[in-house]
């Protein structure tokens, strides 16, 4: 017994129970697909068979590249629009109103869906086609908000001084953004890549729900094998996912500074 | 001048992202069938909405979320300050090793959330209901309670605990007058934001729900739509959504900015 | 055994974090109603012999009495000991009166009590009027009294004080320390208190424990510590002053920057090498005269408000700090008498380096943890254990890590007139000690050299 109260008013073995709680619930989860992706579901053996399916079946490897097209389109599009709005929002002379930024960082807060219906709701409303564009439409709608935040928020914890140092070193303004702002901004754009490619990668429903089932994406893929009963061909699929995201990750590489983003409010 | 442009850019902006919403609220007061048609003013579709009968079950998923979301929000609250002041006094490898599997859940894409802890339910052989919701959201909620309330713990003046404790308090009683009272405006922040978190999710839900018809205002508002596209019903539902998001928000925004008031009149 | 007169008994405490030894068998012995100082640089283990003294942290070895209890394992919240933090540690949500009434609360002493024992204490440390304040909203001296009384009004058999005015500025904390001593008058508690501050630590104690790298120093009333410090660091760290090598001739005589002056130490032997202390204030300096029994040239002249400080250089070559009211221009030629009474004679520690080692082949020994070349040492097995001595001087130390034989950080600087003598850190936690001209600062990173013709190298009997 005694042991046991040491441990408990040892403050350090507080965080036991959540470390349980995350081995059963995070990463035994993440080792089962693992485990499914590679089992043969008759026969219980240790199979690349689900990853030859995937590779010999002409409609998943396309919906797959055409799924990794969109994201990146939507990820550059995202980044076009949403840099110039972090700048000016993070730049006390061109905006001084923290309510602009609430407004811009709100649809972040809506449910996904609710927001995929409105956006189809304004397609229908202008007689604009759902297909294609509609979808890249959708998606930069849908994740703006998520590229400039990020990348607002890096560009506001900016050290002034280094602006002020380049100035005072008699560099222009062009030159001062190139030289200074961008690259001291590139955290943020990379966890802003983040935040955008994953979703869109790995989103269902919101593809067909944007273009009335004409265009089937990655993620609905994953989603329809998984509805369907084949577990172990969807855990494969969703290891693919899990490597590109993986990869992705291992190019922005902020980890710290993504979490501390989505952590903090508003 | 630049700054004209540049204000013209972000309000360019901001209607693009607000044009859908605005139409989907405008258009939520009329009856009409078709969107963009406008047949006088009517609160009808908000009326009916609620009227019972026909949309039972869309309230019952209202309930079925606020019940889940509180739930699940009150767990995480609980165990993810536990684990906060477990993490605070933790060092060196134990504690990265547990910061990185608490950010796992937040990196995670929903998807893959969802499908792993559908396969582990399955593997487990565990019915899916309200249980497996609840404990879904728990797993995706908790890490952000435990972010909220990390940086109060750290803010905290360490020997405050030690100095509870050489005042003649135990450990518990150190806990209750002293530590709790100094974490409390985070675990609110972590309990508003696991709650929204909940309420707002949809690829988690639709995974671990199962198929007893159960059902959550996502996964109706899923199952509405993909039958019938954007549905009459579903604008003033969005709306009242949208409402209620904002006002979420406002109060968490108020909170921090006060809070944040506050520590500038300290200093 | 008669102990009944000490109120802590600290014996043989010792406590490491990993590798690092930070208290090396410590022990201390208090008097009931002492004002006790440990003093110390920072990481020399002060604060570490508080926590555990409070109850916070454990020590690996050794045995904590109070009032003749063991105490050694009891947790904090039932030791008869209370504790006023650096950084106050006020309870933010708490008023005054809530903070200060926290431990009786605890204690469910009734209200009434509470509410007059509240008010004493506070009228003691003189914040009344101040009850219902927000304890955010006060000062740093206003919140440190209400830490003062939130621990004193528990009537402790010990008060701790973990550096309390640290964060105070100048004024602030002279007034401070003032009433502190006053508060030691009245209460009749023992004070054990923390700091890095050698002049607060003078002006407050009965009694100063020097401590550095995990070791007590001296123990000593302040008067003892500032006229006879009994090694090098001790005399370096209270005050300012003159740290010279020197020899002991004889009784009542000594020889140093050259010279031979008159002492009034006796017992060192003769000839025996020591370190002469001089307090700058001791030497008297004057237009160049017959009388001097030195002279030299103003090196440079500072106005420090009360007296000047003055540095001279010897004609013998050797820099030694001077305070007088006087000021002599820098360039002028002065002469200089100490007092046989004001030369304090201390015994050296180590004369030089000697590390244990052993043999690794004819031409190569370990010591420190590294394989150094030395001269042939002719016919030997490998293995055998080895005395190296090295002296001071024979040292060398390089900019570049790289071009040493092995790494290490400078430690501790003492500065004897004419040179440096300099502790570098190896990696594996040893201590090398070198004479140098060169200029270092304290941490820089250097590489340390030997050479084979500087080791004189000693085979160990091995029974």
């Amino acid at each position: 017994m005694k042991w046991l109260f040491k441990l408990f008013t040892k403050r350090s073995s507080w965080s036991i129970p959540y470390f349980i709680f995350l081995l059963m619930m995070v990463v035994l989860p993440l080792i089962l697909i693992f485990f499914y992706a590679f089992q043969d579901e008759q026969t219980g053996a240790f199979t690349f068979k689900y990853f030859e399916k995937f590779i010999s079946n002409p409609e998943a490897a396309n919906t797959f590249v055409y799924s990794i097209g969109i994201a990146i389109i939507t990820t550059i599009a995202c980044i076009v629009l949403g840099y110039p709005a972090a700048y000016i929002l993070s730049n006390r002379s061109l905006c001084r109103s923290k309510v602009m930024v609430i407004l811009f960082i709100l649809p972040m807060w809506i449910n996904i869906l609710v927001r995929t219906l409105a956006t189809v709701a304004l397609f229908d409303f202008m007689k604009f086609p759902l297909g294609e564009t509609a979808l890249i439409f959708g998606m930069v709608y849908n994740f703006l908000p998520f590229m400039i935040y990020p990348i607002y928020n890096t560009m506001q914890k900016m050290d002034h001084s280094y602006i002020e140092a380049a100035q005072d070193l008699g560099a222009s303004p062009v030159r001062v953004f190139f030289k200074v702002v961008f690259p001291l901004s590139m955290p943020g754009v990379m966890s802003g890549i983040m935040m955008v490619f994953m979703p869109t990668i790995s989103t269902f429903a919101i593809a067909e729900l944007l273009t009335m089932n004409n265009i089937k994406l990655f993620g609905t893929t994953i989603q329809e094998n998984i509805n369907n009963g084949m577990w172990n061909y969807g855990a494969a699929l969703s290891l693919i996912m899990l490597v590109i995201i993986f990869v992705t990750d291992l190019f922005s590489d902020s980890d710290e500074d993504r979490a501390s983003n989505e952590g903090g409010i508003i | 001048m630049k700054k004209f442009f540049a204000q013209t850019y972000l309000w360019l902006l901001l209607t693009m992202l607000y044009a859908p919403i605005v139409i989907i609220a405008i258009f939520s007061f009329t009856e009409a069938k078709v969107l963009g048609n406008w047949t006088g003013f009517s609160t009808k579709l908000y009326t009916s909405l609620f009227s019972g009968g026909v949309h039972h079950s869309l309230l019952s998923a209202i309930e079925n979320t606020l019940i889940i979301a509180l739930v699940a929000a009150v767990i995480s609250t609980i165990l993810g300050s536990i684990a906060a002041i477990g993490i605070h006094n933790l060092r060196g490898r134990k504690r990265q090793v547990i910061n990185t599997l608490n950010n796992i859940p937040m990196l995670n894409p929903d998807i893959i959330t969802g499908i792993s802890l559908f396969l582990l339910f399955v593997s487990l052989g565990i019915t899916q209901g309200y249980t497996t919701v609840i404990l879904a959201h728990v797993a995706f909620c908790t890490p952000y309670v435990v972010l909220c309330v990390m940086p109060r713990l750290q803010q905290m003046n360490p020997n405050i605990y030690e100095a509870a404790l050489d005042l003649g308090a135990t450990p518990m009683q150190a806990l209750r007058k002293v530590i709790i009272p100094e974490i409390k405006a985070g675990m609110i922040s972590g309990f508003i934001l696991a709650f929204t978190l909940s309420i707002d999710d949809f690829a988690v839900t639709i995974f671990t729900i199962g198929t007893d018809g159960l059902e959550t205002l996502s996964t109706y508002i899923y199952a509405d739509a993909r039958k019938g596209g954007l549905t009459p019903e579903l604008r003033p539902l969005s709306t009242i959504i949208f409402a209620a998001v904002l006002f979420l928000l406002i109060v968490i925004n108020v909170r921090t900015y006060r809070s944040q008031k506050q520590k500038e009149v300290k200093l | 055994m008669e102990n009944s007169n000490f109120i802590i008994e600290l014996s043989h405490l010792s406590k490491s974090f990993g590798d690092k030894v930070v208290l090396d068998d410590v022990s201390l012995f208090v008097k009931k109603g002492e004002f006790v100082t440990i003093l110390g640089p920072s990481g020399c283990g002060k604060t570490t012999l508080l926590r555990i003294l409070a109850g916070f942290g454990n020590a690996n070895e050794g045995e904590i009495r109070i009032a003749g209890e063991d105490i050694t394992d009891v947790p904090p919240h039932k030791r008869p000991v209370n504790t006023v933090f650096q950084r106050y540690a006020l309870f933010p949500h708490l008023n005054v009166y809530d903070n200060v009434a926290f431990g009786l609360k605890l204690k469910k002493v009734k209200s009434d009590e509470i509410d007059s024992r509240v008010r004493k204490v506070l009228k003691m440390v003189g914040m009344t009027d101040y009850e219902w304040r927000d304890v955010n909203s006060l000062s740093g001296g206003q919140q440190q009294r209400v830490a003062i009384a939130r621990a004193i009004i528990n009537r402790p058999q010990v008060l701790l004080l973990d550096e309390p005015l640290a964060a105070l500025d100048l004024k602030m904390r002279k007034d401070m320390q003032m009433e502190l001593k006053e508060m030691h008058k009245t209460l009749g508690i023992t004070f054990v208190y923390v700091t890095h501050d050698q002049e607060e630590a003078l002006t407050l104690s009965d009694t100063i424990v020097v401590m550095n790298e995990g070791k007590v120093q001296q123990i000593g009333t302040p008067t003892d510590i500032y006229n006879e410090p009994k090694n090098s660091f001790v005399a370096d760290f209270i005050g300012e002053s003159n740290i010279l090598n020197g020899t002991m001739l004889c009784d009542k005589k000594v020889e140093f920057m050259g010279e031979e002056f008159e002492c009034v130490d006796e017992g060192f032997g003769e000839n025996v090498p020591v370190d002469v202390v001089i307090r700058p204030e001791d030497v008297y300096i004057m237009a160049q005269s017959e009388a001097g029994q030195f002279d030299g040239v103003v090196q440079s002249c500072i106005f420090k408000g009360v007296h000047y400080e003055m540095v001279v250089l010897t004609d013998n070559g050797y820099e030694i700090m001077i305070q007088d009211y006087n000021a002599f221009e820098v360039g002028q030629a002065v002469s200089m008498i100490v007092k046989p009474s004001d030369i304090h004679v201390m015994e050296k520690e180590r004369t030089c380096n000697c590390f244990e080692g052993e043999v690794i082949d004819s031409t190569h020994v370990r010591i420190l943890d590294t394989s150094f070349v030395c001269n042939d040492l002719g016919d030997v097995k490998g293995g055998e254990a080895v005395n190296v001595r090295v002296a001071f001087d024979k040292v060398e130390l390089m900019d570049n890590k790289e071009d040493g034989t092995l790494v290490g950080d400078v430690r501790f600087i003492l500065y004897k007139g004419d040179h440096y003598h300099l502790t570098v850190r190896t990696l594996s936690g040893e201590n090398i000690y070198v004479d140098t001209h060169d200029v270092w600062d304290d941490r820089d990173i250097v590489g340390v050299r030997i050479m084979p013709e500087d080791m004189n190298i000693e085979f160990v009997e091995n029974k």
